[in-house]
């Protein structure tokens, strides 16, 4: 749904745009092109990746990871395989509530979660061209130990 | 130009080899990583073209000076205000920010409020907030996003006072 009102936003900005100024608009589009193409050889590679990690860390195996009485061991289990993997929220959000009702705590969803959105180690080359490598690490290392602080402070409220 | 295409896809074609081995030897592993591989590339390329003719549009009509005057160095909480909606109000994959991350950058927003717009984007994105409730509770979803919101404050000051020393690089 959310999709739609983004290309209906770029669909009216480009119209617009268009209209105010050709050559602008032109000149957006192939920025767009751009942009897009800088990224592309990152960004294929990445699809793979996360394809073959996921083929191999399957729902059914992040569930005997994560799952019953897992513990400190599980947010361990649950913080790393986070980092590591990018699962699009539409089949990491259902994954986390099945998670749950197989006996996996609310500490090892939450560092679960967190790290899955926050930390991406599979993504870094990207971020890397963006902000260099120094800004990346540290990014990515305080989100780390931010997914552990909120899993532990979640574990005990909920 | 073959060489140029190599060059810059020498990992992704290592890739594409090394999960036709992985088929050859397990099948069902090589088949089911094509599979997920298919399906997301077939999502990602749906909601990016939106994303990047954004950017495209935002690269050139909004120039340094207000980019500057509404996310810059003296924008104060307005700017972060500002970089904190436009993340929450994305869609798509954390790195697909990144490219719109470069363009604020390079306009003249301040490193710690694209850092804040990376982290909306990444953790409250609207739509994923919505199914997030939806899947693990409200309970789950509220106290984790008043975390966050904190959390990213956090991670973007102490990743601006440790970058201070050194600018970052950019590119686009």
């Amino acid at each position: 749904m959310f999709t739609y009102v983004l290309y209906g936003l770029a669909g009216t900005g480009l119209a617009v745009s268009f209209f105010k100024d050709r050559n602008k608009t032109i000149m957006a589009l192939k920025k767009a092109w751009k942009s897009f193409e800088n990224i592309l050889p990152q960004f294929l590679s990445i699809l793979i990746i996360i394809g073959l990690a996921l083929a191999i860390l399957s729902p059914e195996t992040i569930t005997k990871l994560l799952g019953t009485n897992s513990g400190i061991w599980g947010v361990a289990a649950a913080s790393v395989i986070g980092s590591i993997t990018l699962i699009p929220g539409f089949i990491a959000f259902p994954l986390a509530a099945a998670l749950l009702k197989n006996g996996a705590g609310y500490m090892q969803i939450t560092a679960f979660v967190s790290t899955l959105m926050m930390v991406g180690i599979v993504t870094m080359p990207l971020e890397i061209k963006t902000f260099g490598k120094r800004a990346t690490i540290i990014r990515n290392a305080l989100a780390f130990v931010f997914s552990l602080v909120s899993a532990f402070v979640i574990g005990m409220v909920l | 130009m073959m060489k140029d295409f190599l060059k810059r896809y020498k990992v992704f074609l290592l890739l594409i080899i090394i999960n036709a081995a992985i088929g050859f030897v397990m099948p069902e592993v090589g088949l089911k990583s094509v599979n997920i591989t298919k399906q997301n590339l077939i999502e990602m390329i749906s909601i990016i073209p939106p994303i990047f003719i954004l950017l495209g549009l935002l690269d050139v009509w909004v120039d340094r000076a207000t980019m500057m005057k509404y996310t810059g160095k003296g924008s104060g909480f307005k700017g972060v205000l500002i970089a904190f909606v436009l993340g929450s109000a994305a869609a798509g994959p954390l790195y697909a920010a990144f490219p719109v991350a470069g363009v604020m950058l390079k306009k003249g927003s301040s490193l710690f409020n694209v850092l804040i717009f990376i982290g909306a984007w990444s953790t409250t994105k609207i739509p994923m907030l919505t199914f997030e409730a939806a899947n693990l509770g409200i309970a789950f979803t509220l106290t984790r996003l008043a975390l966050s919101i904190i959390g990213i404050i956090i991670i973007a000051g102490i990743t601006e006072k440790l970058l201070k020393t050194r600018t970052p690089k950019r590119v686009i």
